[in-house]
Formats: C-alpha cells, sequence, structure tokens
C-alpha cells in the first residue's frame, strides 16, 4: 500500500522550506523504491512547527516538525515509526494540543484535505451546504445566515445575512457577490490559508450567496501581496467550473452563476469595501460616499454583496449543519466562531479558530506560549493597524465584538500582534499616522491632512517640545480624524494613536533623543 | 532573476486588446504590461486610453495611485521587505536598516548597477513566521541580517 505523506503548500509554510522538503521527500522515496503518495495539503496553522510534515498510519495522521530537507532522509530511515523516539515527532496531529482544543468550523478541512482535490473536498462534508441550498428558496437561505448570527468577519462586524436581504429585495437585470480577499491587516492570514488550503469552501460560499440573493456573476478581490492564493483560486475555479459547480447550470440546480479572479495592485484602502468596488471597476481605489450602499448600488452600479472571504467560507457550515449549530457557538452578540490569528512576537504564532469569548491571556499564553523572545510582553495589538493597543492588565479582555468596543478596541479580522517590552508605543503611534498618511486615497481632508500632521505633532512630542500642548492637540486631531472621516483608515487610526497615549504615557515622556533636541 | 522584456509597443498592444473587453480591465491590463516588461512605460498610457475610451489622465491616475505599478524599469531583483507591526514585533526595522546598508540605497531606489529594486511592503501574510521579505516574486520568512544575506547571495549565483 502506498504510503501517503503530507507536506503543505502553503505561502508561509513554503517561505521557511516546504517546497524544500516536499522536494527532499520524493527524492527519498525514489531512492529506496519506497511507493508514496504526497499530498500538498493547505497549512495546519501551527506556523512554529512549519514545514509540518504528516505521514498517515492507521492510527492517524502522525506530526513531523519543524522539519528541514536535510532531515528527510533521517525519517525515511526511521521508516516514520519509532515515533516518539525522534526529536522530530510530535505524535498525532490530531492530538497536538494547540489543535485539540480549538473549534474549527470554518477551518474544518485547511490543512486536512489536498485543496485542489473536489473529490477530497465532497468526502470531508464540502458542498453539503449548497447541495441543501438548491432546494430552498433564496429567502430561506437568507433567514438560514440571518438566523445564525454571522457577522463581517472582515473586521467591521455588520450581520453578513442583513447584507443578503437588502440585496435580495433589491430588483435588478444583474447583481453581483463580490469577495474581499484584500486582507492588508498586518497579523492576519486566515484569508490566505482558507484561500490556499481549502479554496472551494470559498467557492462554494459564493455561490450559495449568489443563488440565494439571485446574483450571477462573482468577483473574488485577491491582493496583490498574495500571488501565490491567487494561482491557487485561479485553479479552484477552473476545477470546480470543470466539474459544473460553476457556470450556467451550479450543480444540476438549473441556476447560473460563475466566478472571475481579480488581483489588487498593493493599496491597502481597497480594503474598504467601496474603494474596492472603484478598483474592480478599473478606477483609481477612492472610496464612495454612502449612501447608496452597495447593497443597493455596488459594483458596476449593481446591487452588490461584499463580504469577507471568513464570511463566504463560513456559509457552507452555515446551512449544512444549520443556523441553530453555528450559533451555538459564542457569547454575547458575537455568535460561531473567529478564526484568530496569533503573530508577531509570539513563540506559538498560528490559526487558532474558537468560540468568541476566549480571553487574550488564553490565547496569548495557554496557546501562543508567550513571547518568542523570552522577554517579559508589554503590548498587543488586536485587529490590525487600525486597532487598539493593549497593556498586559487588559488582557483578561474576552474576544468579543462590543467587549473591545466598550475598551475603545476592535476584533477586526481577528488578528492579534504580540509585542515584547522592547517596543516604543510613541514609535507605533508615530507608525499608525504614517501609515494612515501612505494608505490615504485623499478623499477626505481629515484623513489625508490630518495623518501626515500626526506623524508631525507625534514627532515633536517624541522630541520633546512642548509636550503638553502637542499631546493636546494630537487629541485634537484624532477627535477630527474620527468623526470627521469618510470612512474607516482615517476614522479608526486614532485607536492605535489614542491607546498608546492611553495606556502607555511613559513612552510618550522620555528624555528626548540627544540628536531631535540638538 | 526575473526575465523582463524591454518595451516594444507591439506587444503591448497585444497584451492591452486580450483585455480590452474584461470588465473594469484596466488593472488587469497594467498588470499584464507591468508583468512582461516589469513597469508601466509612459507610452503604454495613450494606447491603453484608446483601448479603454478613457483620458490618459484616468489611466495615469490609476497607474499613480496603486503602489504596485512603477514607472521606471526596476532592477534585476526586486526585495519587497515588509514594514508591518507583526514584523516590527520581530525586528522588521533592524531588518529593514541591514537591507538598507547593504544595498546602499533606500526605499523605492535602484542600486546603480541595476541589480537591484527596494521597495517597502505593509504586510504579506506571514506574519506568524516574521519577518517576511519577498525576492523576486517568491516570499521568505523569518528572515533575518544572515538569512537576507544568504538568500540575496544565491539569487545572484542564479544569474
Amino acid at each position: 500500500m502506498s504510503m501517503r505523506v503530507f507536506v503543505p503548500r502553503d505561502a508561509a509554510a513554503l517561505s521557511v522550506g516546504a517546497h524544500e522538503v516536499a522536494e527532499a521527500v520524493s527524492r527519498a522515496a525514489a531512492a529506496r523504491g519506497v511507493e508514496i503518495t504526497l499530498v500538498r495539503n493547505g497549512s495546519r496553522g501551527l506556523f512554529w512547527l512549519e514545514p509540518l510534515l504528516e505521514v498517515e498510519t492507521q492510527a492517524g495522521r502522525i506530526a513531523f516538525g519543524p522539519v528541514r530537507a536535510e532531515d528527510v532522509d533521517l525519517l525515511f530511515d526511521a521508516g516514520f515509526r519509532p515515533l516518539t523516539e525522534h526529536p522530530l515527532c510530535l505524535g498525532l496531529t490530531e492530538e497536538i494540543p494547540y489543535l485539540k482544543r480549538q473549534e474549527r468550523l470554518t477551518f474544518a478541512r485547511c490543512g486536512i484535505t489536498d485543496p485542489l482535490s473536489l473529490a477530497d473536498y465532497r468526502a470531508h462534508g464540502g458542498y453539503r451546504g449548497l447541495a441543501r441550498a438548491v432546494t430552498m428558496a433564496g429567502e430561506a437561505v437568507v433567514e438560514e445566515v440571518v438566523q445564525s448570527g454571522l457577522r463581517g468577519r472582515g473586521g467591521a462586524g455588520f450581520p453578513t445575512g442583513i447584507k443578503w436581504k437588502t440585496v435580495l429585495g433589491a430588483s435588478a437585470d444583474q447583481k453581483y457577490i463580490v469577495c474581499n480577499a484584500d486582507e492588508g491587516d498586518s497579523g492576519t492570514y486566515a484569508d490566505r490559508m482558507i484561500m490556499e488550503g481549502d479554496p472551494f469552501v470559498l467557492i462554494e460560499g459564493m455561490t450559495i450567496a449568489g443563488l440565494a440573493v439571485g446574483a450571477t456573476q462573482g468577483y473574488v478581490y485577491i491582493r496583490s501581496e498574495y500571488p501565490h492564493a491567487f494561482r491557487q483560486m485561479t485553479r479552484a475555479v477552473e476545477i470546480a467550473r470543470a466539474a459544473g459547480y460553476l457556470g450556467a447550470d451550479v450543480h444540476g440546480s438549473g441556476r447560473a452563476f460563475d466566478l472571475h479572479l481579480r488581483l489588487g495592485a498593493g493599496a491597502y484602502i481597497c480594503g474598504e469595501e467601496t474603494s474596492l468596488l472603484e478598483s474592480l471597476e478599473g478606477k483609481r481605489g477612492i472610496i464612495r460616499y454612502k449612501p447608496p450602499l452597495p447593497a443597493h448600488k455596488g459594483l458596476f452600479g449593481k446591487p452588490t454583496v461584499i463580504n469577507n472571504v471568513i464570511s463566504l467560507a463560513t456559509v457552507p457550515i452555515v446551512l449544512d449543519r444549520g443556523a441553530a449549530f453555528y450559533r451555538d457557538f459564542g457569547m454575547g452578540r458575537s455568535r460561531g466562531t473567529l478564526p484568530i490569528q496569533l503573530a508577531g512576537n509570539v513563540k506559538h504564532a498560528g490559526l487558532i479558530e474558537k468560540a468568541f469569548g476566549l480571553t487574550l491571556r488564553e490565547l496569548i499564553y495557554d496557546y501562543g506560549g508567550g513571547t518568542a523572545t523570552g522577554r517579559p510582553l508589554r503590548a498587543v495589538q488586536v485587529g490590525g493597524p487600525l486597532g487598539a493597543y493593549f497593556p498586559e492588565s487588559l488582557l483578561d479582555l474576552p474576544l468579543d465584538y462590543e467587549a473591545f468596543a466598550a475598551q475603545k478596541g476592535m476584533v477586526g479580522h481577528g488578528g492579534v500582534v504580540v509585542f515584547d517590552d522592547t517596543v516604543d508605543l510613541a514609535r507605533q503611534a508615530r507608525f499608525a499616522m504614517e501609515f494612515c498618511a501612505i494608505e490615504s486615497c485623499g478623499k477626505c481632508t481629515p484623513c489625508r491632512i490630518g495623518s501626515t500632521r500626526g506623524v508631525e505633532v507625534i514627532d515633536r512630542i517624541i522630541a520633546g517640545q512642548n509636550r503638553g500642548a502637542n499631546l493636546t492637540l494630537l487629541d485634537d486631531l484624532c477627535a477630527t480624524m474620527l468623526d470627521g472621516s469618510l470612512c474607516a483608515l482615517g476614522g479608526l487610526t486614532p485607536l492605535p494613536v489614542q491607546s498608546a497615549v492611553k495606556h502607555f504615557p511613559e513612552d510618550f515622556d522620555r528624555p528626548a533623543p540627544r540628536i531631535a533636541a540638538e | 532573476m526575473t526575465q523582463r522584456a524591454s518595451w516594444d509597443a507591439g506587444t503591448a498592444s497585444a497584451l492591452i486588446a486580450e483585455r480590452a473587453a474584461l470588465p473594469g480591465g484596466l488593472l488587469p491590463i497594467l498588470h499584464a504590461l507591468q508583468e512582461h516588461f516589469g513597469y508601466v512605460d509612459a507610452a503604454a498610457v495613450p494606447m491603453v486610453a484608446e483601448a479603454l475610451n478613457l483620458s490618459r489622465a484616468e489611466v495615469h491616475g490609476v497607474v499613480t495611485f496603486y503602489h504596485d505599478f512603477r514607472q521606471a524599469p526596476p532592477g534585476r531583483h526586486v526585495v519587497r521587505v515588509c514594514r508591518a507591526e507583526a514584523c516590527q514585533s520581530m525586528g522588521a526595522d533592524r531588518l529593514v536598516e541591514h537591507i538598507k546598508g547593504r544595498l546602499g540605497i533606500d526605499f523605492h531606489e535602484t542600486t546603480a548597477d541595476g541589480r537591484c529594486t527596494l521597495e517597502q511592503v505593509f504586510c504579506l501574510g506571514n506574519c506568524a513566521c516574521s519577518p517576511a521579505v519577498m525576492l523576486d516574486g517568491k516570499l521568505h520568512g523569518r528572515v533575518d541580517a544572515a538569512r537576507f544575506d544568504q538568500l540575496m547571495a544565491k539569487s545572484e549565483g542564479q544569474r
């Protein structure tokens, strides 16, 4: 019997040598005349263990990691068997506590299946949601999504089903489903993992959305920083189309839905939905005034559902298992699970999908194992570059949209970036303003000009010039940006800035660097 | 290193024509031009405008809005280093200083010998394996000064 060996083809795994490991596996097998089937799966999301190699056994899949190409021969010599004895052996993959304690719904297949095998996808529950959806009226599908409590995982947390309901109720000759795969927040990579590790789940989710609201065309807008995800999605769409899951007659339903892929061009602002639509139309990514909402006048002026990758990739399980099953996870008004991306200066960085309610402390210490450098943790930024910096004393905050909002922060897309005690929060605040200045689309003054003035004011504070007055000015500037900006970029940049000032005032009161004082 | 063709209007015209009918085809056209030539030549702007029935100003506006599109040929190697928060937390600032020092250039510059172009990027989605660098389109994780030097030496060797 041919032995199945798994080596991920996830971009992060490749970035630390998975391709070289896969080549070494093929070479070693050929040299020994051992018949193997090499599966290039997605990543399990245990990134400190990448490249993670798995071997299928009677008992289940056994993991080894992090494996280097030069380790492969030794693994073959040991027959992958005396498992506990090999220093790289991690035992049964499913029993690794980091993975075992998770509640993987959206990521149920990621890292397990061959991402481009439809047979694998179906064998692991794929296309069951669509099979149910095609038997239902559009209204019933939309109602199922509403009832599940699913909220937009892109960051804003707007109820997904409500968006769908608006588009369903709009009458037009053409409607669109647009997937926002412009995952620009630092510290986030869940969209990338899904597109590379389980692309059919996104295609299925978009297809269900299309059938539900009466849209026959869908677009996936993928950021250009993700060339690997773009290639993987391109192949997956071709495979799904060839198998009749996309096209004029979706899965024998008699209804049409097809998908097109578009590449972004390195503009963070295009993660904002109206800017993304402008970009899809071939224009500068300048945001639009709202109203009209995209649900009324979206892509090419037509009613458009625009959702994040994770929101759409969660739809198949909602339809498959029912709204109540999904809603039973979570806390308060944050229902279901959140794929959290633990990143930065943390020992065990990776993807953790858990029901809402997990605290930052549990996340960073129980899963993350503390900082990678071993130094004391000082700050955590949650929700990307527009998210607040929290100090150690706020780590008992549960991951919940409302709990974070109450602390002037946001869950956002679920990215959690850990910093040790070498971080200077005045510099981080400056960076937030600098980033806003670089990425501002320029449409509104508070964001375009305010961000540049913000960098200057923070520079003066760091240089020790008139600190009290400049801190007041910074506060005033933040209030203007918050209240006066047209979209979340200018409107939320004050979050990291003001949280840094509030929780880490000592960093804004250090002796001025000599060079600046001269 | 990436092989790139030098500017030629005939090829550009074909690349444009193939995509002119796509809904919202301007970005796909600009990507195709840049992938082929390494940049978007000024001579392409009126050609694209003509094909899409846009003004030259509109096309120029799009080319200059997006960080990706270059208006001059890049060096033989393109280094994109991530400056975003997750990479910062793992020493990206130090890595950036090292790279600038080693190449002797700042961001958005190309070495005098045309060997290398340096660009900043805000997140490559490799935040669990920070710091991250993309070299000629290939992503690398856990990059420190020594590993960067190795990667550069290796890519130079393939020349």
